[in-house]
């Protein structure tokens, strides 16, 4: 890498003696780049064996790439800690500014340890960081509100991030999210919980540095093919014309569409919670992450009267993507928008996981009805499909927990189905709920095996759409699937959003890497994502993650995929040969 | 000679673009001498306010220059002698609308050429260069 690229700089903040410094780790930069490739090394170094995810031994590490702010759509930054939901590796991605932000700054990483005594938040502007009082902002009804309040305390306008938690966070809901510029969000996992953990309220970063090049000829001419092929790439204009959501008819078309907790796979009233209707209906403005024109992330603009006088109306903005629709929308029953939209505010403003919510709240509904729990369990709410203002009650009581089964809600389903019954119907994988796609076996092993339990790691769902109609042979699967997961180690690396990755193709990264000092080959590339790979699973294994001890509950074998009824059996294989593959090639 | 215009300031999705392609005029990464500013009204859902020179025929940071270091450029705006500039700053306190920029490391301000690339990286046609 370029010697004067501040990229290799790492910032670390001790949350309990209220220090900070620099350190120079050129090293991990040369040898994995950024992002995932850097953050796993950071995180395997500062993280003790079996810490306690929400002890002061937890360590939060936020690491950007050589890519951000230097080419367009590489605009996320990768968080690394331990996960208070799966108690094994955490890892979330989110946009926003924040990777330009930590990048201008200064900064190639950010490893945030200790815990403070009292709320805080912490800014840190180019190379001063502040540790401010936040005792004032802590408990604060919504998340917006905290949002707007440090927005007007501290400069850097247009060039900062904040992230920030709402009180599911403070409350240590093990799936709470961190909130970055209102609508983007370090979702999964539970990093939210980690930040109550510590009593850091929010993190502001800003900066508006120069990032020297070493090749500015060339620079500028890579920079210029891949600016022209991402505007003229159709998946530019699916994202920004109707976003994610358009998957949500294709998906009912298909009978792959999550809906009432799985017992089906299609929604009746799909159409009123499509993409399509929506954006017709709803669609307020449409923003981008800082450096991306794809402009992806859809606000609906709901306008809603008051009771209590005439003509007095309020206009919330909501920002909605495909999973929230799944998980709070189809898995509920919505029959129209309104509802679920509100449910989707109400989410963001106490911060939780909008995708384990959904499906904690699509578990509860059917234990309900069921009779495994009962109306005392669930102080007074009743819950029904489609019935929103149950739903967004007992979202209320997840944060504020009155009664046991709220306390063990607030854990995620694995949880609360081991304690309360109805495990057969728990959707939950290594710990974590599964996002929107009953597609076929790609998804599920994707669930169960990928590294963040993240339907991204390796797109299950997109080879099993692409292959329907084909009998998948165990072994192909889990090779297809690995290999992607650990090509896109090295996207998450540099890093660049994932809705980007058919322009990031291996030979556009080694060239615009060259400008930028790294002198790589396809090959080596490939290697490293490898290593990259298997370093997250050494982690993951030394923390005590057994791949042979994944379970599939019972409910994804009951409702017909694209691909049929689905198997145990072959999950069993799948899960055998995954094993092998892991164990040959890592010693803990 | 020509000169920039925001079209209309409600397409703008916050993307910058523009603010990149300014400041990547020198071949370096990163924002800190752009001279194009983009940022939120308030919130993001409130919109975005893209902030640039507007090429004033009687430009008041070339009035309050001590030095003449800017020089009234034909078609409006100002152009920068370098050499003369003491770094003062009178200029970007006179500008109502914030567009003299500072460029820290120099410590000398930032002034706009009108040259376009901004326009040219501008996805939602949200500014352009008028001629």
């Amino acid at each position: 890498m370029y010697r004067k690229d501040p990229l290799k700089n790492v910032l670390y903040i001790d949350l309990t003696n209220k220090k900070y410094w620099v350190e120079d780790r050129k090293d991990l930069f040369e040898q994995y780049l950024g992002g995932t490739g850097v953050a796993v090394k950071l995180l395997e170094e500062e993280l003790p064996r079996n810490a306690d995810p929400l002890g002061p031994e937890n360590v939060i590490i936020f690491a950007v790439g050589p890519f951000n702010a230097v080419y367009p759509t590489a605009s996320k930054t990768v968080a690394m800690f331990k996960s208070p939901h799966t108690g094994n590796l955490g890892e979330s991605h989110a946009g926003g500014r924040s990777a330009v932000a930590i990048r201008l700054a200064g900064y190639g990483a950010i490893v945030i340890k200790g815990a403070s005594e009292q709320p805080v938040w912490v800014a840190i502007h180019g190379k001063r960081v502040f540790f401010r009082d936040a005792r004032a902002i802590w408990g604060m009804t919504s998340s917006f509100t905290v949002g707007r309040i440090i927005r007007e305390n501290e400069p850097g306008s247009g060039f900062r991030t904040i992230m920030r938690i709402g009180r599911a966070g403070e409350k240590m809901v093990t799936y709470a999210s961190v909130i970055t510029e209102t609508y983007r969000h370090f979702g999964r996992l539970g990093l939210g919980a980690v930040f109550g953990s510590k009593k850091l309220k929010a993190l502001v970063v800003s900066g508006r540095s120069t990032i020297p090049i070493a090749d500015k000829k060339a620079y500028k001419q890579v920079y210029n093919k891949i600016y022209q092929l991402l505007v003229d790439s159709p998946l530019m204009k699916k994202y920004h014309e109707i976003g994610t959501p358009i998957n949500v008819m294709h998906l009912n078309e298909i009978k792959a569409l999550p809906s009432l907790n799985l017992q089906k796979a299609e929604l009746e009233t799909a159409d009123k919670i499509s993409g399509e209707y929506l954006a017709e209906k709803y669609l307020g403005r449409r923003i981008s992450c800082a450096h991306c024109p794809v402009a992806c992330i859809h606000l609906a603009a709901l306008r809603e009267p008051y009771e209590d006088e005439p003509y007095f109306y309020k206009t919330t903005f909501i920002g909605y993507d495909y999973e929230p629709i799944y998980s709070l929308g189809s898995m509920l029953g919505a029959k129209d928008p309104e509802g679920m939209l509100r449910l989707m505010d109400t989410v963001d403003k106490y911060g939780l996981d909008a995708m384990t919510t959904g499906v904690v709240l699509a578990w509860a509904t059917e234990a309900y009805k069921r009779g495994i729990i009962d109306k005392s369990d669930l102080a007074g709410v009743e819950l029904d499909w489609g019935n929103y203002e149950a739903y967004i009650k007992a979202v209320e009581y997840i944060v504020d927990q009155p009664t046991e089964l709220y306390k063990a809600m607030a854990r995620g389903v694995a949880y609360a189905s081991k304690k309360f019954g109805g495990e057969e119907f728990a959707l939950s994988f290594g710990g974590n709920e599964p996002a929107g796609y009953h597609t076929g076996p790609g998804a599920y092993f994707n669930y169960a095996f990928g590294a963040r339990h993240s339907h991204l790691d390796m797109a299950g769902y997109s080879f099993d759409q692409k292959t329907i109609g084909k009998e998948i042979p165990p072994e192909e699967l889990v090779e297809k699937l690995v290999s992607e997961e650990q090509w896109r180690q090295i996207l998450s690396s540099l890093v660049i959003c994932f809705f980007a990755r058919g322009v990031y193709k291996p030979e556009i990264v080694v060239e615009a890497l060259k400008p930028l000092g790294f002198e790589i080959s396809e090959e080596e590339l490939k290697k490293l994502g490898e290593e990259i790979y298997y370093n997250k699973y050494r982690l993951k294994i030394r923390e005590g993650f057994d791949p042979g001890k994944i379970k599939f509950p019972k409910r994804i074998f009951e409702t017909p995929t694209p691909h049929g009824m689905l198997k145990p059996e072959y999950f069993e294989k799948t899960k055998e040969i995954f094993k092998q593959k892991i164990l040959q090639n890592i010693t803990v | 000679m020509a000169r920039l215009e925001i079209v209309d300031i409600d397409r703008c999705v916050g993307c910058m673009s523009c603010v990149f392609a300014c400041a990547r005029r020198y071949g370096d990464a990163g924002v800190s001498k752009a001279a194009i500013r983009v940022s939120s009204i308030g919130g993001v859902e409130r919109g975005y306010k893209v902030i640039v020179c507007r090429a004033c025929e009687d430009p008041p940071c070339a009035a309050v220059c001590p030095t003449g270091a800017l020089v009234k450029r034909k078609d409006g705006g100002v152009l920068l002698n370098p050499s003369k500039c003491i770094g003062c700053g009178n200029c970007r306190e006179a500008c109502p609308v914030g567009a003299v920029m500072w460029d820290i490391e120099q410590n000398k301000p930032i002034i706009c050429v009108h040259c376009g690339i901004c326009a040219e990286y501008c996805p939602y046609d949200v500014i352009k260069l008028v001629r």
